[in-house]
């Protein structure tokens, strides 16, 4: 989880707005989204299906075609160097060689009319300048390496001869076989049966050991989520609205809706008759958030976060635990945190994201928070004086009782 | 937990409605080749209790789908008998099994595909009131709209088209077909797995109220086992077309004894990263269900496998034993495959002089005691000759133990809970105590 020696996290992805444009109106699949992940680190993305998961990981890839597009305030650093200026030509040689990915479906990544070792001889071919018989004995090393057995004969058998499991290792050797810095996972496991999900994972954390790459784990699975992440993102309609180290999310989740997520899965509290549930559905966003998204589901929504974008504040023991809710920061009075809220959406918001160039972008959200710092205080001494106790009853009401 | 199964048992009248007795479902090729069938449900007894709700639970493959579906007469069962009420629904047929079917529905896992998009919901949820002409047009649109309303959709809806509804809302559209005809057993096959956790619980809380209201039974069918713990009263665990293990939910969640349902319940993750789970990786993957092992079915994959007594090896080398076969078995499948035939008649001669190798690939890191060192060479030279069937059968004759040869019974392990182990036999270390001694951490005691 520590920074590199010169500091620069692997991949740092800062403010990323990916969009799709259709005749009628824009998605904002991705709206504002920023993380980083350091080698050798698990980075585990969170999100009901829409929360823009998967948009991210193809965001990063490169792999966003028209009518979607990277908006050009978006910012994605592998090792310091700007991926979304990058041309095509050049992407692919990030693809496939710095960065690696690993789908849900393994079917869909395996090409059905040639045998396994000729698509991992491919990769090889592409990006290590193996050929041959040396290109073949390396994808051999490769699928003993992700445990697939008598390899060297399965080497030439075509993906219809696999079964689930042994496709997705087969899946995890190409990825591997250019010897990537991050491997992107997008459910790997999701339509795997649990035995084989457990030795898919085993060997994801036995890869990583060994090579000290860094993952990012996207799935809807609190549990593989506990698993296998060493932080968490938690992503809603497009944003991430928590992000927290994984056993501080677990332990102290905060925002409303990470809450929510907690509790609706069956078997946590056997002892439970009804299960709680967020009500409704994950809304498509169409606009620009000048609201907080999970207003319509939240239980402790109030008339301000129609209007109020939150922004992230630290929450929590940990520094690097963050929620982007107006309940927090939670020692402070309901009214004043919405004025933080507020004067936040002002300096960095939506509104004004247009006129911005990718340059005035801070580099660290930290440095965000920093700024915050003395109108934090501001907004105390404002609280001090005059506010009505009654609101401040109401709100505080519904921050208190997620303990 | 105690008391919402008191809570749950005193809507059950403890009768039994469906009583499966040795239950075979295979689906034959009918080609011309004759090949071996696919034992996709291979001799299951259980019985479901009135008001129950029981839960089938496995891996993709392991047969549960199809039981569900030969329990309301979808697949033709191969043999055994599914008593429905006393009555025999297998040799149901013509107007006598259209009757009975009114009495069993299902609910399907894709909410996608299993709603005629060129409908209305209305006409959907009315279709089944149709097929069985009950009552009057009138009357049909008005028993909808209250099958809308009991499922959490809107009187308007009935006009609309699935497409326009969320994967949730087309799961309760899904429920209410289901209920069109007041049946009293819903086969619910995966009904949440496609469905996001929120969404999720929202359909397990309907489903719940309905069988509380209508005092149904309930088969649900599931591979998340979180899901089972939660909304099953008992469990029955599936593997290879058979019932490894059966028991009240909670009870089997906390003390399974079933080698499998051990394994099974180890290798979901918690989701509680402080937790450290002593998890049980099963090698390998389920074997073909077209050519399951002779035996114990789950022998092939089994940490407790009954091992001959007159080969002393340590551990390590009875795990390469064990992969050392599985690459056989392997083999002789794909000898068994029309291209490798081919190519080995055109002279592609593929793997099979690479027996040395595969060997070396297994053996290199331990060291055999020579009486295993003789049985793995002769294994080898039967495999260069090109004859993996002779390899295998040598290998389960020399490393075979009970498990490899003789099918186990039942074992009462528990009140109410059993297993189908032959380690429960009095003569055998029980799997738990096996487990620890083989260096597993199991969750007793």
């Amino acid at each position: 989880m520590s920074h590199t020696e010169d500091g620069e996290p692997l991949l740092a992805v800062d403010n990323l707005r990916t969009v799709f444009h259709s005749d009628k109106e824009e998605i904002r699949a991705v709206d504002g989204v920023s993380f980083d992940i350091e080698r050798g680190e698990t980075l585990g993305i969170v999100g009901e299906s829409g929360s823009g998961k998967s948009v991210t990981a193809r965001s990063i890839m490169g792999l966003v075609d028209s009518p979607g597009e990277i908006r050009e305030e978006s910012s994605i650093r592998l090792d310091g160097r700007e991926l979304t200026a990058l041309s095509e030509k050049q992407y692919r040689s990030v693809r496939g060689g710095d960065i690696a990915m690993v789908f849900q479906d393994p079917l869909s990544s395996l090409n059905p009319v040639y045998t396994v070792g000729n698509q991992i001889i491919e990769a090889l071919e592409l990006h290590r300048d193996m050929e041959g018989a040396e290109a073949k004995s390396e994808a051999i090393e490769l699928l003993r390496a992700v445990g697939i057995p008598d390899a060297a004969r399965r080497v030439d058998e075509f993906p219809h001869e696999f079964s689930g499991g042994m496709r997705q290792r087969a899946v995890i050797a190409m990825a591997l076989a250019c010897d990537p810095d991050l491997l992107i996972c997008d459910e790997p496991t999701t339509a795997l049966d649990v035995t084989i999900q457990a030795q898919i994972l085993d060997l994801l954390q036995e890869i990583q050991a060994k090579r000290d790459i860094g993952i990012m784990f996207i799935t809807h699975d609190m549990g593989v989520i506990a698993e296998v992440a060493d932080r968490v993102a938690v992503m809603y309609a497009g944003e991430v609205v928590e992000q927290a180290p994984v056993e501080e999310l677990f332990a102290n989740p905060h925002h409303p809706y990470t809450q929510g997520l907690l509790q609706s899965i069956p078997g946590r509290n056997p002892s439970t008759d009804r299960l709680p549930t967020i009500e409704g559905d994950v809304p498509t966003p169409h606009e620009s958030a000048s609201y907080c998204r999970f207003v319509s589901r939240c239980p402790k929504g109030f008339d301000e976060c129609e209007r109020v974008h939150p922004a992230h504040v630290e929450v929590g023991e940990s520094a690097d635990h963050t929620a982007a809710c107006l309940l927090y920061p939670e020692d402070m009075p309901t009214d004043d945190t919405v004025t933080q809220h507020e004067e936040n959406a002002d300096q960095t918001g939506v509104e004004a994201d247009e006129a911005l160039s990718a340059d005035d972008w801070p580099a660290e959200r930290r440095k965000a928070s920093e700024d915050t710092g003395p109108e934090d205080s501001d907004a105390r001494a404002d609280g001090g004086h005059g506010h009505s106790a009654g609101d401040t009853g109401g709100h505080s009401e519904g921050g208190g009782s997620d303990e | 937990m105690s008391e919402s199964v008191v809570d749950t048992v005193s809507h059950q009248t403890g009768e039994t409605l469906v009583d499966v007795q040795d239950l075979k479902t295979y689906y034959e090729d009918g080609g011309l080749l004759g090949s071996d069938p696919v034992k996709a449900v291979d001799g299951v007894n259980f019985e479901i209790a009135r008001g129950e709700t029981f839960g089938l639970v496995g891996e993709s493959g392991c047969g549960k789908t199809t039981l569900g579906r030969t329990l309301i007469q979808l697949e033709t069962a191969t043999s055994g008998a599914v008593s429905f009420d006393g009555t025999d629904i297998t040799e149901l047929s013509g107007g006598d099994l259209k009757e009975w079917r009114r009495n069993a529905q299902m609910v399907f896992q894709d909410p996608e595909s299993s709603l005629n998009d060129r409908m209305t919901v209305g006409e959907i949820i009315r279709e089944p009131l149709d097929v069985h002409e009950q009552g009057t047009a009138r009357e049909r649109r008005e028993k909808v709209r209250t099958l809308l309303d009991q499922v959490g959709l809107m009187p308007e809806h009935y006009y609309r088209y699935p497409h326009q509804f969320s994967g949730g809302q087309r799961q309760r559209i899904g429920i209410a077909r289901a209920l069109a005809l007041e049946p009293e057993f819903v086969v619910l096959d995966e009904p949440v797995s496609a469905l996001d956790v929120s969404v999720q619980a929202q359909i397990l809380n309907l489903l719940e109220e309905l069988q509380e209201e209508f005092g149904l039974t309930y088969l649900f069918i599931a591979h998340d086992l979180s899901v089972v713990r939660h909304i099953c009263d008992r469990v029955g665990v599936m593997y290879l077309g058979n019932l490894m293990e059966v028991g009240p939910t909670e009870q089997l969640f906390q003390s399974p004894e079933n080698p499998y349902t051990r394994a099974l319940l180890s290798a979901i993750p918690e989701p509680d990263p402080t937790v450290q789970v002593d998890r049980i990786t099963l090698p390998g993957s389920p074997p073909s269900p077209r050519d399951p092992p002779e035996g114990c079915p789950f022998a092939t994959r089994c940490p407790v496998r009954i091992r001959p007594e007159d080969i002393d090896a340590s551990d390590a080398v009875w795990d390469r034993i064990r992969e050392f076969r599985d690459v056989i078995r392997e083999r002789s499948r794909a000898e068994q495959s029309v291209g490798e035939r081919l190519k080995e008649r055109l002279g592609f001669d593929t793997a099979l002089a690479d027996s040395e190798e595969i060997v070396e690939e297994e053996f290199d890191d331990v060291t055999l005691p020579p009486d295993v060192q003789e049985h793995v060479e002769q294994a080898a030279t039967y495999l260069s000759d090109g004859d993996p069937d002779a390899a295998r059968a040598y290998l389960r004759e020399v490393f075979g133990g009970q498990c490899d040869t003789e099918t186990p019974q039942y074992y009462d392990v528990d009140d109410r809970q059993m297993s189908f182990c032959h380690r429960h036999a009095q003569e055998h270390v029980s799997p738990g105590e096996e487990l620890r001694q083989r260096g597993y951490d199991t969750h007793d005691g």
